[in-house]
């Protein structure tokens, strides 16, 4: 207990006092014209709207990744299953920079998607593609083991009711899945805001348009404006956690069954 | 509703679970699926049950062959060992499950839920969630669940397996009653020999994938085919006997030599009935030692060791034990009434010889 605590102080708690102190320095007036700017707004509506999506894609996606890897035995499993970790090995950068070059204009998958007015490169659309990636193990990762220890009993005692495997699945399944979806679900969003390194490369960084919060951070720091840097931070902060305790709050609802 | 089984086996792979099975369940019967575990009796139940399909061999409801009818349009209640409880539903919607699924109107629904959780001692739990009923109150909510569609036939696996011994045997009970009550087609997996011959009509013994005898409880333990079956059912002293100067003989005790011929050997069994005791020590021909009483309430089960140092199991009524003024560590004269001939020397593996003989005029080598 001590020792957690005094683990979390200094990883976590501590910067974050260090933070708001600095902040507390503006006057309420200057905080609120650069926090609630409109190319700050702007940036937060992209950073948590691209996120959510890209938590979404991830919470579908993933799961049917999961439940794959879980239920089913065959060659290359374990590759795939090792792959899944790949964006936590990776770094952001390189990820951004391989996704831009991947669907740009003249890229290997681009240069058949640009045609059709697919363009994922240098877009919001990209900004939402390497959000994605870089969230992908979260929500697999935390499924994983719930689908492992699923008793195949529950889907058969399901079965012998009566039901096909899509009602089995939907009724039987996805409730006992649905807490650990949600922590899946909450990590790959709050990974997916911290983002920046990979849309650095991906985005076209215009503000008001496929600028995302952590950019807007750099452009004050870049200007040496630290205190307006934290004032987007603080927003930013306040604004993970309140998300973070709803979903918190909406996994305990979701996992009252259990013991 | 009856249910035929024709040399069905079934394979996983390279391994044999079940091997050439074939039996006929009638009409609201209640039968046992008895063995030791690995018996392949828990994979016959799953054929049953539409869980498992059979390698080879016909399975078939009311004649007809349902092999490659999915599990669910098979209409069966099945019970799984470990219950299977939806855990994010209550037990009303536990019970209410099957009903959902077949569109069963609200008020019907609503009705025949109500009726099961009565039936089954449940009212009043309906809101609470899995995990909050104990053992006892989860396997009847598992049975309430499977018997809500109304199914044709009920399948239980290892039903009294995962609860205490005194909630076990209320739960024996409970099950011969309700089948009583509701007369549907009854089959139960049970390695517990003393609970298939306490709840079932009807016994079917396995081993090792195969069957090995069906017969009612009596008819098991009475006439079991084989050695097997002996052992298994009930308690049964082995004795593995040597024919010597025309007798079989085990240390101090001899018997008939059944006509196996001189240094061959013989196996006979009998039960703990069949040995007689007494403290009358010049009554029976055999002496002994009371090496240890267990007691099991109205009977006593003793353990005889003879000057030998063989061990032979009997039983005994306890008044009448106390009667005689017996003891742990009393000596008494014992006799073998009757015992099975299990094998003999020449014909080791096909135990299937199982005549009575009388002992008891038998005085040779006393």
């Amino acid at each position: 207990m001590g020792y957690s605590i005094a683990y979390l102080s200094l990883v976590v708690l501590i910067p974050l006092a260090g933070l708001l102190i600095r902040v507390s320095a503006m006057s309420w007036a200057d905080f609120v014209r650069v926090a609630f700017s409109d190319r700050a707004l702007a940036a937060y509506r992209l950073t948590f709207g691209a996120s959510f999506i890209a938590a979404t894609i991830n919470a579908v996606l993933g799961t049917l990744l999961a439940w794959v890897l879980t239920r089913y035995r065959f060659p290359g499993r374990k590759i795939l299953d090792a792959l899944v970790d790949f964006p936590f090995a990776l770094p952001t950068a390189v990820a951004g920079l391989t996704l831009a070059n991947l669907f740009s204009q003249t890229g290997w998958l681009g240069q058949f998607l640009v045609p059709l007015g697919i363009h994922l490169a240098y877009t919001t659309g990209g900004i939402v593609l390497a959000l994605t990636f870089v969230s992908l193990p979260f929500v697999v990762r935390t499924l994983q083991p719930v689908l492992e220890e699923f008793e195949v009993e529950l889907e058969e005692a399901a079965a012998t009711l009566g039901a096909g495997r899509w009602c089995t699945f939907r009724r039987v399944v996805f409730p006992a899945l649905l807490p650990a979806l949600m922590t899946g679900f909450a990590l790959a969003f709050a990974r997916a805001v911290g983002e920046y390194g990979s849309v650095l490369f991906i985005s076209s960084n215009k503000p008001y348009v496929s600028e995302i919060t952590p950019q807007v951070i750099m452009g004050w720091l870049d200007q040496f404006e630290y205190a307006n840097a934290m004032a987007v931070a603080v927003v930013m902060l306040s604004a993970s956690f309140a998300i973070l305790i709803t979903i918190n709050l909406l996994e305990r609802w979701a996992s009252r069954f259990q013991r | 509703m009856s249910i035929e089984l024709r040399h069905v086996s079934k394979r996983f792979g390279s391994v044999s679970a079940v091997e050439d099975v074939s039996l006929t369940v009638a009409d609201g019967e209640l039968v046992a699926l008895l063995g030791p575990s690995g018996g392949g009796k828990t994979t016959v139940l799953r054929m049953i049950a539409g869980l498992e399909v059979p390698t080879s061999g016909d399975l078939l409801v009311r004649g007809e062959r349902v092999n490659d009818v999915p599990v669910q349009k098979r209409n069966i209640g099945f019970v799984f060992q470990s219950y299977a409880l939806f855990k994010t539903m209550s037990v009303f919607d536990n019970v209410a499950f099957g009903l959902k699924i077949r569109n069963t109107p609200p008020a019907e629904m609503q009705a025949r839920v109500d009726e099961l959780l009565k039936l089954f001692g449940l009212d009043g739990l309906g809101r609470r969630l899995p995990h909050q009923l104990s053992g006892g109150q989860r396997q009847r909510v598992a049975i309430a669940r499977a018997l809500a569609p109304r199914p044709s036939v009920l399948l239980l696996d290892e039903p009294f397996g995962a609860v205490d011994a005194k909630i076990r045997q209320e739960l024996r009970e409970w099950l011969v009653r309700l089948h009583r009550e509701l007369h549907v087609t009854t089959i139960f997996v049970t390695h517990d020999q003393e609970e298939a011959m306490e709840v079932s009509n009807r016994i079917v013994i396995f081993s090792r994938g195969r069957l090995e005898q069906i017969g009612s409880p009596r008819d098991v333990y009475e006439q079991p085919k084989n050695e097997f079956v002996a052992r298994f059912i009930g308690v049964l002293n082995v004795l593995e006997l040597t024919v010597r100067g025309g007798a079989a003989r085990l240390n101090e005790l001899s018997f008939p030599s059944h006509g196996v011929a001189e240094g061959e050997t013989l196996r006979i069994g009998f039960r703990p009935y069949a040995v007689q005791i007494s403290s009358n020590l010049q009554e029976h021909p055999h002496s002994a030692v009371i090496r240890h009483v267990y007691f099991l309430g109205v009977q006593l089960r003793l353990e005889l060791e003879t000057p030998s140092g063989l061990i032979l199991r009997t039983r005994i009524v306890k008044d009448e034990f106390l009667r005689q003024g017996l003891e742990q560590g009393s000596s008494v004269s014992f006799q073998i009434r009757e015992y099975r001939v299990l094998s003999t020397g020449a014909n080791n593996l096909s135990p299937e010889v199982a005549t009575v003989h009388s002992a008891a005029n038998f005085a040779e080598g006393i």
